[in-house]
């Protein structure tokens, strides 16, 4: 028991930060209207795209004849970079639209 | 590093901020961009200022812009050349990209830890093969969701496959807790666990029809932000963190109001059931009665001489790329003096809100576009109803009879209006399999043909009038 009492201590910071979060995420789009939740979708799926930080991270430390890492880290690099540009492109194209509609 | 913090603290400010203002739609675009902006201002800020804890900053930058080069160039190109009605399927890919990233990262941080064993790893195994596990199951299943969307894989399911999938599950669960139990940092296991991981993924997204894809593709989004977390907690990093929770916990509760849109349960969508109990119903429904057939001319006279028309799109209309040509339906109508509105069911099309997006490319005027609360007021004063590809949500079956699998739907109620038009290709169900007593209404009369060149033959006939 004082184990994870002592490990809770020790993480503390962290354990606010996801609990809050998840509070945060739930509020954030409580109130969305069926109408964009495509969007919303595609967006949040954008903002995970940030897990390229960490493909960046893996790519930078990388040692130039662990070709493994290398290639692996070059691959998640791409891909994380794919999930980020792609996802934003796709969600702005969907709501152009929508701006279109209200400028008229 | 300092400046780092800020800048972290900034994307995750800027994420926040962007998530909400994404679900409101006056704001919506300028929030994606400012989503946008900090995830750029992260991006730049890790590559020129991070270091490691002994003040190391990165190498390898050829690689790093090379990969960061293609990826957008790549990115960037399909993002602007899909065509609107395979947006979902795009997501869809798009997700299975970050999930593929998270479980690389995993992978190459696992061979870190093999080389340099600290005395106890067993914190970093656990987030190591939490990202595995979640994001490999988030790839391989988007990329099947993906390829169910564009027609490309088939529905595929064997008895017995949902107890297969939990041993797979708890296999993978088991194999990881065995590790972390006894700190042990075996790469045959770390594999095992990968290659179950494939196959849960896999056989996870199989049986699901295609309908209930974007609830799928939704889980399969917050799974890849919880990876994306994982990440955050190896290496201490708060913009990965708060990004990977908040699409976690908004992705879900997206995922639980999608299902409340179609009126399901999310358990029933992932085990399924929806496909067995629709079985049931075509059978009881063998013995409907007899349909009508209009030819276009009469359909477009009819149309022509209307008071008021009530446009109701759906799938079909989506796979047709019909939403021009019905706009110029629309104007044409409108020219006559007919007053046209569009019904939208919320879960219409392919995707929740995929409909309002369709349309508004095509220029349709946002007030036009009625909800399903008051389309289902205005039905009884309007004079035709134009269903284009519609089915599951205008049956009314979801309403009279307690048997059916969609029972308790809410639908949009055109069986109220006084005539009804429907468009189909043919009389075959829709997803969820069962027939639509809608189509044998003495109201209703039935116009074969694909959408787009049915209503194209429509607008001519209209001219000719």
């Amino acid at each position: 028991m004082t184990h994870i009492l002592d490990a809770i201590a020790a993480h503390q910071d962290y354990i606010y930060i996801v609990v809050l979060m998840i509070f945060l995420g739930i509020e954030v789009i409580g109130r969305v209207p069926s109408v964009l939740h495509t969007p919303l979708m595609s967006g949040a799926n954008a903002i995970h795209g940030v897990v390229i930080i960490g493909a960046i991270i893996v790519m930078g430390k990388a040692e130039p004849d662990n070709y493994v890492a290398l290639v692996l880290g070059f691959l998640a690099v791409i891909l994380g970079t794919l999930n980020v540009v792609g996802g934003f492109a796709v969600t702005d194209r969907m709501l152009e639209m929508f701006k279109n509609k209200k400028a008229k | 590093m300092p400046i780092l913090t800020l800048i972290y603290l900034l994307a995750s400010v800027s994420f926040i901020a962007g998530l909400k203002m994404l679900s409101n739609p006056t704001t919506a675009r300028r929030g994606n961009l400012i989503a946008a902006a900090g995830m750029l201002l992260a991006i730049a800020g890790t590559i020129f200022g991070y270091h490691d804890e002994t003040g190391k900053s990165l190498g390898n930058y050829g690689w790093i812009f090379g990969g960061i080069f293609i990826g957008a160039v790549i990115g960037a190109v399909s993002a602007r050349k899909v065509k609107m009605t395979s947006m979902p399927e795009m997501v869809s890919l798009f997700n299975g990209m970050g999930g593929a990233c998270a479980a690389l990262i995993s992978i190459v941080e696992f061979n870190h830890l093999v080389k340099a064993p600290p005395v106890d790893s067993r914190a970093e195994l656990l987030i190591i093969l939490a990202g595995l596990l979640i994001g490999t199951v988030s790839f391989t299943g988007s990329m099947v969701a993906w390829g169910k969307l564009n027609g490309k894989v088939k529905d595929f399911a064997f008895p017995g496959q949902h107890y297969i999938n939990m041993i797979v599950l708890l296999a993978a669960i088991a194999i990881g807790g065995w590790m972390l139990a006894h700190n042990l940092l075996s790469a045959p296991l770390f594999y095992t666990i990968l290659v179950l991981s494939i196959v849960y993924g896999l056989f996870f997204v199989l049986p699901i029809g295609g309908a209930d894809m974007p609830v799928v593709i939704s889980i399969l989004n917050s799974f890849t932000g919880v990876a994306a977390a994982c990440g955050g907690f190896l290496y201490d990093n708060k913009a990965m963190l708060t990004g990977g929770i908040l699409v976690g916990a908004a992705g879900t509760l997206l995922t639980i109001l999608m299902c409340k849109a179609m009126n399901r349960s999310l358990l029933n969508v992932l085990i399924g059931s929806f496909g067995g109990g629709a079985k049931a119903g075509a059978d009881n429904a063998g013995a409907q009665g007899i349909y009508k057939e209009v030819s276009l001319s009469d359909a477009a006279v009819v149309l022509a001489y209307a008071n008021k028309v009530m446009i109701v799109p759906g799938y079909g209309l989506a796979v047709a790329q019909a939403q021009h040509v019905c706009h110029e339906l629309e104007k044409l109508l409108t020219s006559r003096g007919v007053e046209v509105k569009y019904a939208i069911h919320p879960v219409a099309g392919r995707m929740p809100g995929h409909m309002n997006v369709l349309l508004a490319e095509a220029d349709v005027a946002y007030e036009n576009l009625l909800e399903m609360e008051q389309a289902n007021e205005e039905f009884p004063s309007v004079d035709v109803v134009m269903v284009l590809g519609a089915n599951d949500v205008v049956n009314p079956a979801a309403k009279n009879d307690k048997n059916s699998p969609i029972y308790g739907m809410p639908i949009l109620e055109v069986e109220l209006a006084r005539s009804c038009i429907v468009n189909k290709r043919s009389m075959k169900p829709g997803y969820a399999g069962i027939e639509n007593e809608l189509f044998f209404s003495p109201r209703t009369s039935m116009l074969f043909g694909d959408a787009k060149k049915v209503l194209q033959d429509l607008v001519a006939e209209i001219k000719n009038i």
